[in-house]
């Protein structure tokens, strides 16, 4: 059972930052043109490198 | 309009009294930088991959743009340009690459604040979902039979995780709850909030006294499948709402004002009785005022009914809403903004709509049957156990509170929203918007439906009915008059004559006198087309143009064209036994004639607005529930009147504000759909409340007797709200 001293601090921990980076995706607009992401994908304009 | 490249451009006059609140565009353009601008067009054809590469890229190779950026759910292009650039020097670029695109106003597109608080929601989603899967790991362990020091160390856990969660996450339905009690209402909300903080209290209790039960899981539970709720009914309605803005936005409200010899740009709100107006052809007349200058041709037809232009000269008096056909006017103003004969109508509209809003949906009436319902259950199983246990409170309280949770309306507060987020998705993707949140319901129980002539079942747009009937050598010349003339009849008649392989005769001395029609010489000789009484004929009963030549006059008769759907529509309705009623503001003859053209037996012509809308008010009476299809001024009356009503995009802005449907497409078959697709979601809602109830009746005896465990809340809760959701799924 002292495994659980361990482990639940590291769920938490990765569950909280799974949090943080849904936050993120959020602040940077990440889900206002679902239709456009969807059909960004298929185009090869910046599949070298990322869009600046 | 440009947003922010001119710090002085013209303030934006909300098209739509409940747009009042939005800042104007002026104000925007004071807040940002001058040096660079925020772009706003609408690209109604854009729709794949291609499309966005292709605009981005062919956007950002133009001098002065920094960036574009497409948003395909919005079907808008944004541009970030230098301060020398605005919207209406875009268009043409993106023309060039194969798009229409249209200016934006960005006074009436308020998008900001519905779009914070859509993600204040999700956030909440975010933390509710977060806190859920966590609390649910350590739930299981004890569920399995994690005991004594385990237990209580992982119900403190989950409490440290859960009462943040509940106190940031719940708030919406907390602050909703406290406003309904100020008022004294019991909505859905307070049982909601009565849960979770009783759940939170008592688990929190139970913890420090290490009980076996605690309902932190549930807490966060509740308020998760909750908030997906709140969230899906937030979305549908900013995306009517965004769509139904964009309608507004597309028409920028402005003039051009005349000063002396100097012509400006201004706004509509800013012009004063007094002002000089001048209106160019294809313009709308944007106030009421009296002709001082020029001769032309108006179309009255959105606010009249009548296809049948009507000649304007000086000393004419012209209401706002008319549209200038042939010569430029000068117009002094009599009335402007608020107080012009369009405003004042839309005025009324609104609060007709308030009226309208008393409907209460199906989701009200369920909160109202349900709300007082499970506090009595609560309440009685809690002075049971007081009586029955001799006094053991916290026995009590646990049992009312498994109550209140067990009952607590996860999939009554899904039931609807997934139901009808489902059902708007289907009509947006078919040209429809749903703009009401109870349009649905109440389109469902239509059985009368009412159109309008003009512009709803024709397209308000005149086509030559007796083309054949005419010399070959009075085409040819009456083509190339029409050639010469921007007028929709001309146009129209050099449309068809084209279409049906006449070449037109060569003229001489072509010009083309505003409000009469156009003269030239054929061979020496003066030719003209235009009014009866300029050419010298005798006119005709129904909508024509004549063509007059020193071998006499003829006329070119037209009849307007159908909407494309139109005869569908009226079949559809028919066929599911429904009445159908044509109602225009128009003569007899053409009425009649597209009367017996859709096979409508029941018609009336040369109705007035009030007519119409008191035709509407007997039906209610009678005891039908009419649907109202309208596009013009006459109809506003009649639209707010209705039990429900559709317009086309093509309506004025006071009809769309109007009307609870907006018609997108130029195809009006869609609204049969919309009433099949309607009838189909008011029973999946009913279903759902079914489901819900169906979960509650199994459960709620087991909370009563006090045999619920955190075990069968969870389940009940789940698996309720997934089955509701499913269910609202199966929408075809």
């Amino acid at each position: 059972m002292e495994v659980l001293t361990i482990l639940i601090p590291v769920s938490l921990f990765l569950g909280g930052m799974a949090l943080v980076a849904f936050f993120w995706t959020m602040r940077s607009r990440q889900y206002e043109d679902p239709d456009g992401d969807a059909n960004r994908i298929l185009t090869k304009d910046w599949d070298d490198r990322p869009k600046p | 309009m440009s947003l922010a490249a001119d710090p002085q451009g013209p303030a934006a006059l909300s098209a739509c009294p409940a747009c009042v609140a939005a800042p104007s565009a002026q104000d925007i353009a004071r807040m940002a930088a001058p040096r660079q601008a925020r772009l706003m067009l609408s690209v109604p054809a854009v729709h794949c991959a291609a499309c966005i590469s292709t605009l981005e890229n062919g956007l950002e190779r133009l001098p002065g743009v920094r960036s574009a950026r497409v948003n395909l759910t919005l079907r808008r292009v944004f541009v970030e340009a230098g301060p020398d650039l605005t919207a209406a020097d875009l268009i043409a670029p993106i023309k060039r690459l194969g798009y229409e695109a249209h200016e934006l106003d960005a006074g009436v597109l308020s998008v900001t604040d519905t779009d914070r608080q859509g993600r204040e929601l999700l956030m909440r989603i975010g933390v509710a979902g977060f806190s859920m899967m966590n609390i649910m790991l350590l739930s299981v362990a004890v569920w399995s039979g994690a005991t004594d020091a385990t237990r209580d160390l992982f119900h403190w856990i989950s409490g440290m995780i859960a009462i943040p969660t509940v106190v940031f996450a719940g708030q919406p339905f907390f602050k909703s709850a406290w406003a309904g009690l100020k008022v004294g209402r019991f909505g859905m909300d307070f049982p909601i909030s009565l849960a979770l903080v009783l759940a939170s209290g008592i688990s929190i209790y139970e913890t420090w006294h290490s009980g076996h039960h605690a309902y932190f899981d549930a807490a966060v539970m509740l308020t998760f499948f909750l908030l997906i709720g709140r969230y899906l009914d937030h979305r549908t309605r900013a995306v009517a709402r965004s769509a139904a803005q964009e309608l507004a936005a597309l028409e920028v409200p402005r003039a051009i004002r005349l000063t002396g010899d100097t012509e400006e740009t201004v706004n509509v709100a800013d012009l004063a009785p007094g002002d000089l107006v001048l209106v160019r052809p294809g313009g709308r007349i944007p106030v009421d005022g009296v002709v001082t200058a020029g001769t032309s041709e108006l179309d009255r037809s959105l606010l009249t009914g009548e296809v049948l232009p009507v000649f304007a000269g000086t000393g004419r008096e012209v209401s706002a809403g008319e549209v200038n056909l042939t010569g430029p006017l000068t117009v002094r103003v009599t009335a402007a903004g608020k107080d012009s004969s369009l405003s004042r109508m839309a005025e009324l509209v609104a609060v007709a709509e308030s009226a309208k809003t008393k409907y209460t949906g199906l989701a009200d009436r369920a909160a109202r049957a349900y709300s007082p319902l499970v506090h009595l259950m609560s309440f009685s199983a809690f002075a049971w156990w007081m009586w029955a246990t001799g006094g053991d409170v916290r026995f009590a309280i646990n049992i009312s509170a498994a109550v209140l949770i067990i009952t607590c309306p996860c999939a009554l507060g899904l039931a609807v929203p997934a139901v009808v987020t489902a059902a708007s998705g289907k009509l947006f993707k078919k040209g429809l918007l749903i703009k009401s949140g109870t349009a649905l319901e109440r389109l469902a129980e239509v059985d009368t439906v009412v159109f309008d002539k003009t512009g709803t079942l024709t397209m308000g747009a005149p086509e030559p009915t007796n083309l054949a009937d005419h010399s070959p050598a009075d085409l040819e010349v009456a083509m190339a008059l029409a050639l010469a003339s921007a007028h929709p009849l001309a146009q129209s008649l050099a449309r068809a004559a084209k279409a049906a392989g006449v070449t037109p005769a060569t003229l001489t001395d072509l010009t083309e006198v505003p409000g009469y029609g156009v003269e030239g010489r054929h061979s020496g000789r003066r030719v003209r087309l235009g009014r009866a009484e300029w050419v010298g004929a005798d006119p005709l009963a129904v909508t024509a143009t004549y063509l007059g030549t020193n071998a006499g006059t003829t006329g070119f008769t037209f009849a307007d064209a159908l909407r494309p759907g139109a005869a569908e529509v009226v079949a559809a309705v028919q066929a599911q036994g429904m009445r159908v009623k044509l109602l225009s503001g128009d003569a007899a003859g053409p009425v009649a004639e597209l009367a017996e053209r859709l096979g409508i037996r029941d018609w009336t012509a040369g109705a007035l607005p009030q007519d119409k809308a008191a035709e509407v008010r007997r039906l209610t009476a009678a005891g039908a529930h009419v649907l109202m299809v309208g596009d013009g001024l006459n109809d506003t009356a009649a639209l707010t009147a209705a039990h429900v009503s559709v317009s086309p995009a093509s309506a004025l802005d006071a009809a769309r504000v109007a009307s609870d449907i907006v018609l997108l497409g130029r195809d009006i078959a869609p609204v049969a759909d919309a009433i099949r697709i309607a009838r189909q979601s008011t029973r999946r809602i009913r279903e759902n409340f079914l489901i819900s109830g169906g979960y509650n009746v199994v459960a709620v005896p087991i909370a009563l007797i006090g045999l619920a465990t955190p075990l069968w809340a969870a389940l009940a809760m789940s698996l309720s709200s997934v089955t509701v959701a499913l269910n609202a799924l199966r929408l075809k």
